[in-house]
């Protein structure tokens, strides 16, 4: 072992040689387009005309970049029996109310965990990483039925009121929070602030990037839900699911198809790019101790 | 006859301090009264939907329940059936192993190695890979694109590229064939498995102590697999249990992927996993207690998986 590693020592400062260093920016450079691949071809394939989409061989980029795509999909969309607009209202709903009000929640629940014990609290929060180590499949059965006895069934409440205690939450917040130094805290008690101001004034403020992180986690999620088995009318179905009835139209439908992809995809992706700085900063408490 | 004449005090005693716990816990919760009732709006919602339905579910398991009829305790027949007289369900459980042991550990050994090269480079730089590298998991069901790459025409992607260089003549089915599905689906899930645990390793990466690092060099440490080993490994283990969490919780819950590209259910059962053999039992069935059963076994799978890899975690850089 320590002939290989006698092997592999670069210099006595660590550095890497130039050789190691190409090597490395090849494999970047090679998983780099694997992983980006399918995403350009996804934003080629929204501008191209349909004779493009189906010409043989297929061609990886646009030649002749047009938003036909764009105003087909308007067109059909326009036509349906539920106009558009519905399905974007009711997926704008649903994502907002979904993300905003879990950072509230998730917040006022990570607060109390992570600066005080009382009876109950290590308890409270081993369940919470319990359930991170399951996904949400393993209670989709039970869930129906909570469900179908709250009467909540074709209604948005099926899909916003669970999303607002998602544990990953209320998990990365409650590591964040742990930095805020107590003197805070105590000073605001000094000053006769009670716990619910000390929540809103002074804690809240101070986890800013939390709550962008806890966005970027939970906003995909809610963005691209379909409504799954839980909505039937479809003045109750969300952009996701219309987008999808629209790219299943099969092959006379594969531009508006395209479209759909790059419209789903952009708006998660914008949100990071705005969100990065923050969600790094918050990733870096993310650890779990022992 | 002395034991009699014992009992009594202690008996006395025993009631006086389950007394004094009973008080002893309502004046804590006088006490943080405002603290429960700031956690109570989500622990509400949290316990609803997702504690009380684990054990729900372990309970219906041992009951035949359709939603219609009353539920009839039927002990572990449904275990039995699952393992003993549904060949399906061996099917969904070997490609969910199969998933758990290969897509599991190399997306969780590519998010760190990733994010080691990453580190290095410069802000910039650094912020536009990590974008690349993690657009894939939050671009929805984007991965929808892999079926026009993977169509099964010779206007598919692949068809259309190995066609046209002549290594193929004619096009393959790729998500139809058994012996592609599984393949394609591994595949897909690692392009979209560089999440969260991918951005906590980055991060984790950047707040690693520098001083240590210049300390170790003193101290002997000659290159950088041992620095990595001594030194970057044990300093972010918190990070690296976390992801390892999600990683392992993400590879056994495999579902949306395979019906989207492979159908439900998809050829021969080839690209069927536990959970879309719940979703078959428990969406469209309504066997809910058989339902159930499955989605205990699965839960058991992650839970079990999860604690194991922790306490291995724990003895890295040892």
């Amino acid at each position: 072992m320590s002939y290989l590693f006698s092997r592999l020592r670069v210099s006595k400062k660590l550095n890497r040689s130039f050789t190691v260093s190409f090597l490395l920016f090849l494999l970047l450079a090679g998983f780099g387009s694997f992983m980006a691949m399918p995403l350009i071809y996804a934003i080629n394939n929204a501008f191209k005309p349909l004779d493009e989409i189906f010409i043989f061989p297929p061609r990886f980029f646009v030649i002749n970049p047009t938003l036909d795509n764009f105003f087909d999909l308007a067109a059909i969309m326009g036509d349906s029996w539920v106009p558009l607009s519905r399905y974007i209202t009711n997926t704008i709903l649903i994502t907002l109310i979904g993300t905003v009000g879990h950072i509230i929640l998730a917040s006022a629940a990570a607060y109390p965990l992570a600066k005080y014990r009382f009876l109950g609290s290590k308890t409270l929060f081993s369940i919470v990483v319990l359930s991170l180590m399951f996904s949400g499949h393993v209670t989709a059965t039970p869930n129906y039925m909570v469900m179908s006895w709250l009467g909540w069934i074709n209604s948005h409440a099926s899909l916003i009121i669970p999303a607002l205690a998602f544990p990953l939450g209320l998990f990365l917040m409650k590591q964040f929070m742990e930095q805020i130094p107590d003197a805070l805290i105590e000073a605001a008690k000094i000053d006769g602030a009670n716990e619910y101001r000390i929540y809103w004034t002074i804690v809240m403020p101070n986890v800013k990037p939390a709550w962008l992180t806890l966005l970027i986690l939970q906003f995909p999620a809610l963005w691209g839900t379909d409504g799954g088995s839980f909505i039937y009318s479809e003045n109750l179905k969300t952009l996701n699911y219309a987008l999808s009835q629209l790219a299943a139209g099969g092959i006379a439908r594969a531009g508006v198809g395209a479209a759909v992809a790059l419209l789903l995809m952009i708006v998660p992706i914008t949100l990071f790019v705005i969100s990065q700085s923050s969600v790094m900063q918050t990733m870096a408490t993310s650890g779990m101790k022992e | 006859m002395q034991s009699d004449t014992n009992i009594a005090p202690v008996k006395g005693s025993i009631v006086e301090v389950k007394q004094s716990k009973i008080q002893h816990i309502i004046s804590e919760f006088k006490r943080n009264k405002h603290l429960y009732i700031l956690m109570s709006p989500y622990m509400l919602i949290f316990f609803t939907f997702t504690v009380v339905p684990v054990v729900f579910s372990l309970l219906l398991s041992f009951f035949y329940f359709n939603m219609l009829e009353f539920p009839r305790f039927i002990g572990w027949q449904n275990y039995s059936r699952l393992f003993l007289n549904d060949d399906v369900f061996l099917i969904a459980l070997k490609n969910t192993f199969l998933f758990a042991v290969i897509t599991g550990p190399i997306s969780y050994i590519a998010c760190f190695v990733f994010a080691w090269i990453i580190n290095e480079l410069s802000p910039k730089v650094r912020a536009f890979m990590t974008l690349v590298f993690y657009a894939p998991s939050i671009s929805g069901n984007v991965f929808f694109i892999w079926l026009i790459i993977f169509s099964s025409d010779s206007y598919g992607y692949l068809n259309g590229f190995l066609m046209r260089t002549g290594i193929i003549l004619e096009p393959i089915r790729w998500l139809q064939d058994e012996q592609y599905i599984l393949p394609i689906i591994m595949l897909v899930q690692l392009w979209l498995s560089l999440g969260t645990s991918f951005l906590a390793f980055i991060a984790g990466l950047q707040t690693i102590d520098r001083s240590l690092v210049e300390a170790a060099s003193v101290d002997g440490i000659r290159n950088r697999w041992q620095e990595l080993w001594y030194i970057t490994l044990p300093s972010m283990r918190p990070q690296l249990m976390f992801g390892a969490v999600m990683q392992i919780t993400q590879s056994f819950a495999v579902a949306a992927i395979s019906i989207e590209l492979a159908g439900f259910p998809s050829v021969n059962y080839a690209g069927h996993t536990v959970v879309t053999h719940l979703m078959d039992f428990g969406t469209i069935r309504f066997e809910m207690g058989y339902a159930s059963a499955i989605a205990t076994v699965l839960f058991g799978m992650m839970i079990g998986t999860n604690l194991i890899t922790q306490k291995l975690l724990r003895k890295i850089g040892e």
